[in-house]
């Protein structure tokens, strides 16, 4: 009684399942296929290319899978004569799926590889304007932004001016962390001890989410900033704002954001780079963290709640 | 004493809790049962001294097996906490900790194991082996890495959980963790690294000396094939691993600076180290399962495997770049362009030798005669499924969009379709298939499809929205996030699909059940009218020496050949002769107990205890070398043997 | 398992029983798997390196003629391990026991230059705790003197039990496999002292 109608029940609930997948999926909007700048599209357009090739593969792989598991299923009708025990190769099969893999590994390297070194540099659309420098520090759990030239610095937002390239110097002051606005641009670690560049820009004003998605601990669910693009007016607006209202940077406020907590967002006119600058100082936050009693190693406590 | 059990005893979450007391009843509940059925000298005797492959194999999988179980639980528990944002079900620690083990325990302590313990009962019957090259050191692999996992696992009752990743990644595993969690972490793999370096040692010995005669490395089956690569790439993967956890228990335990922010140590390095050893990890558990396909494929296709050469070309190619790929777990660390494009390239190289295979197992199908055993299922189930976490891999593989990917639930996508389309289904297949070789019964096919069914399902409907998921910037590792995001959908469907997997799983365990108290009893050693040598034992369980007289082999297909030379011959006239065989031994589990007390230790420097651990560890060393003499084994007596070869469940 | 003895009276003693050949086979995979341990030891040593602050640097603290002194030691105590594997294959027991003892002796005098090194360079200021670089230098040479150690440990043990079994299959095998390990050990040393002293000198 079960024999014909199970077949068909389990191809109707995949069916349905992918069904209801794909309808959320396109409801979803998947930001990263809708880059608002130049980074984020070379990284779309590499991701499309691949797609397309993948898609291929795989719709071939299924076609031939499907015809040789119906057609050789031991059945009561089973035609003898399709069954050769003893085949056990071709050569030139075995040739043509080498060749094929290594066709499509080629076809998709040279267009990374292009893609790479692209990431390097500045984006193209923007070449007459000079990128604007800001340094993104993580420290557990929270971002600072520094901008060297306009000596302003934020926590937990940054903002650009829209249609001009960025260059973030990306570094840490304790956990290895990933900086990474996904609607902008693929992510980069910041590291202490160490500098990473990368260029973002956005084509459109507008506020982006931008977060660490390396994992460090406790809190890093909510080390996430806000990345907003303004009008080039606006931000120079910002920056002037900033410059003349915004209260100074001091050590002793500083040395509170080196420890482990969330922080709200904050606006100061003038940088932490006059006193660390974690790309060489691994061990400040360490010893911050130490003379405000903040356990680092040790065996004894369990866990803070 | 009082007060330091009273302080890491974890008695302030209620699920914790729970567990604790389920653990200690359940506990309770074994002993008892041991002592009442006077089972105790029969546990020892039969079990934890045995020598015997196949009994260490079936510790293997039972171990797995439960191992599977914890890691499910992590799984359904983290799949709770993410299906409705803001959701509070979970802290951040204990999600933290939770997707910590679930890793760990589903890489080191199910996957690995359970492929070992395949290994280990089938390797030796398909060479045609009375046992592995040396029985006494693979005693000592099963009880090192049963004690390095026992010690992983009371983390979460005693002291708290790791809470680092499976990656453990420095600093945070280092500064940013106290407490004794990530010392069990470190302690307790390394001391089941050195089981797992053992046994490959002990398989590449059994493989490459212990065939039976006229068995050529061509004519050698696919699995014993897979496992000697594996085992390769174990010897020389593995102390990588035992050097980066002995460097970070240095780190966090005697104030090196390997890996900490001061002292000019370097954080990378633990990165690089790790993935050295990582990517070759993953490849330790996939060719195994690869190898279980294989022979599951040919069986039920009724045909001899495709492509046999380039399967074995393929194979050692995989092997070699498996060492060569570790960047690319790390692609976003800053590397310059050109380095970033190389091992960009040796990736995507690593998907041609896996195109191959799929390819060739595709060949092995056509013009076959395709019989659809549960077995069976698994593994064409695993074709299409696999497949997608193969090309997400070369996705995943070009640089430039990975800085996309990475650290998302793309990423998190691809591996679990690499690793449960891939190693679990794999893990499925073989314990069906080789069921009735273990316990003489087959296990229900009509309940294991069922189970199939719910779980590649289950699978699909819980990983596919996760691709989608990265797409929407999720990123892994996050305890929660908000309705704004827009995952919860997706996230929702996730979890449903969890839920069947889950149900999956109880059905396979509840088919053990069933299968044991109904199935029919097999009366031959060839269930499945199988091809290689382990079919080929005369009773459907093969006594402990395997095989009265050694089979000779002058084709692949070794079995498949014997059966079609026997039709016109009747074997008779068979003269038994005495096998020797060697003795069971206790050294080993005395001191896998004491590498657990010393490395228990070690997790609370308590440095009295790991002291002592240690100097008992050396002593049981020195009683070895002292005594080995004394081990000289026995023989099995020919009427024994005859009389063993007459019953027709073996020794069931 | 134990077989019979199944080899002509041509092979060594060491290689005529089942046993003793996949004894010996299974080292040698052994030794690949150390292979990878050292590397592993010395990838991390070269890439700490020059985490030198808060300490003496190797060449400021380094003193050569010792570790040739060291080096030569070791290089001698594997030639005399060699010399008892020749004895052993004569099936002379007593020569081979003795060379096996100087190789010992050499050894022993070898872990005890070793040890006071390391006891005058915490002295200089130059501990496991120091900074990356002392770090990395006390895990190589520490781990290869624990092996060292260990190989010591293992040969009195065989010395005793050649001594009261005489040389059978068995014991010619652990003889064998032992002094395999310790001319690992001596090839190890080589890179230690080429890649630790002598490039530590140049800076
Ligand atoms: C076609 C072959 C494959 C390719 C090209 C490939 C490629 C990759 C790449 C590039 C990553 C890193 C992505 C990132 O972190 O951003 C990755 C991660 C991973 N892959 Fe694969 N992969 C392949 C097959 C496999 C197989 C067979 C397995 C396991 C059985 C596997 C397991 C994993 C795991 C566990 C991770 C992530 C680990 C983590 O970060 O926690 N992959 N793969
Ligand atoms: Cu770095
Ligand atoms: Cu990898």
């Amino acid at each position: 009684m079960f024999k014909n109608r199970k077949p068909w029940l389990i191809v109707t609930i995949s069916f349905i399942s992918l069904f209801v997948i794909t309808a959320l999926a396109l409801r979803s909007d998947l930001i990263i296929l809708d880059p608002k700048g130049p980074i984020g599209a070379i990284q779309k357009d590499l991701i499309m290319y691949s797609i397309y090739f993948m898609l291929a593969i795989l719709i071939i792989v299924y076609i031939l899978f499907a015809y040789i598991v119906s057609k050789y299923r031991d059945r009561n009708n089973f035609n003898a004569k399709d069954y050769q025990p003893d085949m056990h190769g071709s050569t030139k099969l075995e040739i043509v799926w080498t060749i094929i893999p290594l066709v499509i590994v080629i076809a998709l390297s040279i267009p990374n590889a292009k893609a790479l070194y692209a990431l390097k540099e500045p984006p193209q659309s923007t070449m007459n304007k000079e990128p604007i420098i800001i340094h993104a520090t993580a420290a557990d759990w929270k971002w600072i932004f520094s901008y060297p030239e306009e000596n302003i610095e934020t926590v937990n937002y940054v903002n650009v001016p829209e249609n001009h390239p960025i260059l973030f110097k990306v570094t840490a002051a304790d956990s290895m962390a990933s900086f990474w606005v996904p609607q902008i641009g693929g992510q980069i670690y910041g590291m202490p001890g160490m500098v990473n560049d990368l260029y973002l820009q956005a084509d459109e004003p507008g506020e982006y989410n931008g977060r660490n998605s390396n994992f460090t601990g406790a809190g890093m669910t909510h080390q996430q900033f806000r990345f907003v693009a303004l009008e080039e007016v606006e931000y120079n607006n910002w920056v002037k704002e900033t410059q003349d209202h915004a209260p100074k940077l001091d050590e002793g406020t500083y040395e509170k954001l080196m420890l482990p907590e969330t922080v709200d967002e904050k606006t100061f006119s003038s940088t932490h780079l006059a006193f660390v600058d974690h790309g060489t100082d691994s061990a400040y936050a360490m010893k911050i963290r130490e003379k405000y009693g903040v356990e680092i190693k040790g065996i004894k406590v369990r866990r803070g709640e | 004493m009082f007060d330091f059990i009273k302080e890491n005893l974890i008695l302030d979450e209620p699920l914790i809790v729970g567990a604790n007391v389920s653990i200690l009843l359940t506990l309770i509940g074994l002993i008892f049962a041991l002592t009442y059925y006077k089972k105790w000298k029969w546990l020892w005797t039969e079990w934890i001294t045995t020598v015997d492959h196949k009994k260490i194999g079936i510790m293997y999988i039972i171990a797995a097996l439960l191992m599977l179980f914890r890691g499910g639980v992590d799984a359904l528990l983290m799949r709770a906490q993410l299906t409705v944002p803001n959701n509070e079900f979970l802290s951040s620690q204990h999600y933290n900790e939770i997707f910590t083990t679930h890793g760990t325990i589903m890489i080191l302590f199910m996957a690995m194991p359970f492929l070992l313990g395949l290994m280990n009962v089938v390797v030796p019957l398909q060479l045609g082996a009375r046992d592995v090259a040396y029985p006494y050191l693979n005693n000592l692999s099963f009880w090192s890495f049963f004690f390095g996992a026992i010690l992983f696992n009371i983390s979460f009752v005693f002291g708290g959980s790791p809470d680092a990743g499976w990656t453990n990644y420095a600093p945070l595993a280092i500064e940013g963790s106290p407490g004794p969690g990530i010392n069990y972490y470190l302690l307790g793999l390394q001391i089941s690294g050195i089981g797992t370096l053992l046994t490959g040692i002990n398989f590449i010995v059994t493989i490459i000396k212990m065939r039976a005669p006229g068995m050529t490395l061509l004519r050698m089956p696919m699995f014993s094939w897979t496992t000697l690569i594996t085992s390769f790439i174990i010897v020389f993967a593995f102390p990588i691993l035992t050097v980066s956890l002995a460097l970070m228990t240095f780190d966090r335990l005697f104030g090196t600076h390997f890996f900490t922010l001061t002292g000019g140590g370097n954080v990378m390095l633990w990165s690089n180290f790790f993935w050295l050893w990582g990517h070759p990890e993953v490849y330790i558990v996939i060719l195994p399962a690869f190898g279980i396909f294989s022979e599951v494929i040919a069986t039920f296709a009724r045909k001899t495997l495709f492509g046999f050469k380039s399967m074995i070309l393929s194979l050692v190619v995989i092997s070699f770049l498996s060492f060569l790929v570790w960047v690319h777990h790390f692609f976003t660390m800053g590397g310059s362009a050109a380095v970033n494009n190389v091992f960009s390239i040796t990736t995507m190289a690593i998907a041609i030798p896996t195109g191959i295979k799929i390819f060739n197992w595709l060949g092995t199908l056509y013009k076959g005669r395709i019989q659809f055993t549960t077995a069976m299922m698994w593994a064409l189930a695993f074709i299409p499924t696999f497949i997608i976490g193969g090309v997400t891999g070369v996705m995943l593989g070009m640089a430039a969009a990975d800085f996309q990917y990475h650290n998302n639930y793309f990423l998190v996508a691809h591996f679990h379709y690499t690793l449960i389309a891939g190693v679990v289904f794999a893990c499925f297949a073989g314990f069906i298939y080789w069921y009735p070789k273990m316990f003489g019964h087959k296990m229900n096919e009509r309940l294991g499809k069922l189970a199939l069914w719910f779980f590649t399902i289950g699978f699909n409907v819980c990983f596919l929205p996760q691709f989608l998921l990265g797409f929407a910037g999720m990123p892994r590792r996050v305890y929660t996030y908000v309705p704004e995001d827009g995952w919860t959908a997706l996230n929702v469907v996730s979890t449903i699909g969890a839920i069947g997997m889950g149900i999956g799983f109880l059905i396979l365990v509840y088919n053990v059940n069933y299968s044991w108290r109904h199935a029919k009893r097999e009366t031959t050693g060839d269930a499945w009218n199988g091809r290689t040598l382990e079919w080929a034992t005369t009773t459907a369980v093969p006594p402990h020496y395997n095989f009265a007289v050694i089979p000779e082999v002058s084709e692949i297909d070794a079995f498949w050949h014997i059966k079609q030379q026997k039709k016109e011959m009747k074997e008779e006239s068979i003269s038994y002769e005495p096998i020797h065989m060697p003795s069971n031994a206790s050294t080993p589990f005395l001191m896998s107990v004491l590498f657990f007390v010393a490395g228990f230790g070690l997790v609370f420097a308590l440095w009295w205890m790991a002291v002592l651990g240690g100097i008992g560890i050396l002593a049981c060393m020195v009683v070895r070398s002292t005594s080995s003499y004394r081990d000289k084994g026995y023989y099995v007596s020919v009427d024994e043997i005859r009389e063993l070869e007459q019953s027709n469940q073996g020794e069931a | 398992m134990l077989h019979a003895n199944n080899k002509s009276l041509n092979t060594p003693l060491e290689y005529r029983s089942e046993n003793g050949r996949l004894n010996i086979f299974g080292f040698w995979i052994f030794l690949g798997a150390e292979v990878s341990l050292f590397a592993t030891l010395f990838a991390a040593y070269f890439a700490l390196k020059s985490g030198t602050v808060g300490g003496p640097l190797p060449n400021e603290v380094f003193d050569l003629t010792n570790t040739i002194i060291m080096t030569l030691l070791l290089l001698t105590s594997s030639f005399t391990s060699g010399l008892a594997i020749n004895e052993m294959r004569r099936n002379s027991v007593k020569s081979m026991i003795f060379w096996l003892v100087i190789t010992l002796l050499f050894g022993l005098a070898f872990l005890y230059m070793e040890i006071s090194e390391f006891v005058l360079l915490v002295h200089e200021g130059a501990s496991l705790g120091t900074n990356a670089h002392w770090s990395s230098f006390y895990l190589l040479t520490g781990t290869h003197g624990v092996h060292v150690s260990i190989g010591i440990g293992w040969i009195v043990l065989i010395i005793d039990q050649v001594r009261k079994r005489g040389l059978t299959p068995e014991t010619a095998k652990k003889v064998f496999v032992s002094s395999l390990y310790w001319h690992f050990l001596d090839f190890v040393w080589i890179f230690v002292f080429t890649g630790v002293y002598l490039l530590g000198m140049v800076g």
